[in-house]
């Protein structure tokens, strides 16, 4: 698997680490709990592309939000972003 | 028909003619009473006791490709009860002694082999945590024993106990550990279950689920509409995908664990290693072949392949443990989907959707609870309510608190 990093251009995977699933934005302090249960633990899980947060660790350290398919580990882009 | 040595006996002076097939391939009825969709090894085994222990047989196990097509032909067959919470330690124990008649229960040769899983430690506070985990488990009437340095060296030759990194300091044991032919479980389950009527349907895909006012009314399939009055859910990897056609969604993640087998060699290592500094788990198969694996990819995965820095780092550990091993050639490598919980602990419960059942999040711990599983599964979905050794199994654990996180890592799924 490889990575396209907008920095550094297309590293291997070993070079970056992965966090999982790009979260949902974060509920307010006052939210209901089931909103802060279904964004802690809740997860869509498809099967196809995903939103991801990787880090180029043993790069530029750069967090990426990177779209790959989980059936086939195809990386469709990575941007920049922050965590 | 019964196995037994003396079929073995007139089947081969009869030239092996005779033999008939293990089940039936049926077509599917138009209604069951319970659908189970999923013919691994926990669905197959939920499928018997339902049969045998509720005498529930108006059943049909539901399986897209062939049965044991999954994780139960894919893991590395080990067996052990050595958890520390109490949520878990009776249930896992309960599998254990369902490993211990399984054999006579089933009438199938799984190969069940007790040879003993060893955990080693690395470091004082290490050797602490197994001397407390072992406790744990003897108080709950689990065997442990906890190893020194010496007595490690004397039951496992070959094994690297003086790296100077990562030094063995001993080892927790649990005797009654061990491995089973994990392809002859879902084929003994699968037998059972057939021979008291239960429909395994294969090359049958779901691709919906019917509910209506709430409740639960069949399956749709590539091979039509199947009525019923209890569907449970037993897939593992894809839980995530079939849930979703009756509106759940869950905490759960899909991931990719790999798994190895090397070239056979002589007896090497009669028992189960596993590595505490790294993560590696290692036996001998009965053809020779070292059976190795170690920790999941760390990113979702539906694509049942890995990739090569896990590979690497699986064979780092195994030559810093076995330094023999770096003169062996490795056979094969495969990959298994593994229904990744928020907490590291599987869900065997009801779901908000009368008469639908739910069994998943079994990390990549799932092999040595199939029979359990199927167990409670089975009693879960005949009584409609959970038994008490998966009464803390339940869906809405995480949303309570009520977590039973035995590594301590949090809702982070690619960390248990």
């Amino acid at each position: 698997m490889r990575i396209p990093c907008p920095l550094c251009g297309e590293r291997d995977a070993a070079e970056f680490s992965t966090i999982g699933s790009a979260p949902p934005p974060r509920p307010s302090a006052d939210a209901p709990m089931e909103d802060w249960h279904a964004y802690l633990h809740l997860r869509d899980n498809p099967a196809g592309l995903h939103a991801e947060l990787w880090q180029h660790i043993h790069g530029c350290r750069q967090w990426l939000r990177v779209m790959r398919d989980t059936r086939s580990h195809a990386v469709a882009s990575a941007e920049a972003c922050r965590p | 028909m019964r196995y037994s040595a003396l079929a073995l006996l007139r089947h081969a002076l009869t030239g092996n003619r005779s033999w008939t097939p293990a089940w039936r391939d049926p077509a599917p009825k138009p209604a069951y009473d319970t659908i189970i969709v999923g013919g691994g090894g926990h669905g197959l085994a939920t499928a018997h006791y339902l049969a045998k222990r509720h005498g529930i047989t108006d059943v049909a196990v539901v399986e897209k490709g062939y049965l044991g097509s999954g994780n139960v032909g894919r893991n590395t067959t080990i067996i052990r009860s050595n958890y520390l919470l109490p949520g878990n330690t009776p249930f896992y124990e309960h599998s254990m002694k369902l490993w211990e008649g399984l054999e006579q229960d089933i009438n199938y040769n799984a190969m069940v082999s007790q040879r003993g899983v060893l955990n080693l430690c690395h470091s004082d506070s290490q050797r602490d945590a197994y001397a407390r985990r072992g406790n744990a488990m003897r108080l709950a009437g689990v065997d442990a024993e906890l190893l020194d340095a010496a007595q490690v060296r004397a039951m496992v030759p070959g094994l690297n106990l003086d790296s100077v990194r990562f030094p063995v300091k001993g080892g927790l044991l649990q005797r009654r550990g061990g491995t089973v032919r994990h392809d002859a479980v879902a084929w003994g389950y699968a037998r059972a279950a057939d021979s008291r009527g239960v429909d395994l349907l294969q090359n049958t895909e779901v691709t919906g689920i019917r509910v209506q006012s709430g409740r639960v009314l069949g399956v749709e399939t590539t091979r039509g509409f199947i009525g019923a009055k209890r569907v449970g859910l037993a897939v593992a990897g894809n839980t995530s995908r079939v849930a979703s056609m009756a509106g759940l969604r869950l905490p759960i993640e899909s991931h990719v664990l790999q798994a190895f087998v090397s070239e056979a060699v002589k007896p090497m290592i009669d028992t189960v290693i596993t590595y505490g500094a790294g993560h590696l788990y290692v036996s001998q198969s009965d053809k020779g072949g070292l059976v190795f694996g170690g920790d999941i990819d760390g990113y979702n995965s539906y694509a049942q392949r890995g990739n090569l820095p896990v590979v690497h780092d699986v064979m780092e550990c195994a030559v810093q443990l076995f330094p023999s091993m770096s003169r062996l050639r490795y056979l094969r490598q495969w990959g298994g989907i593994m229904d990744m919980s928020m907490d590291g602990s599987p869900i065997i419960d009801r779901t908000p959707v009368e008469g639908l059942f739910l069994n998943c999040g079994w990390c990549y711990g799932g092999f040595k609870a199939t029979p359990a599983s199927g167990w409670c599964f089975a009693h879960t979905i005949a009584t409609g309510q959970p038994h008490a050794l998966n009464a803390a199994f339940r869906l809405d654990r995480l949303a309570s608190g009520h977590v039973i996180d035995e590594k301590g890592a949090g809702a982070q799924a690619n960390l248990h």
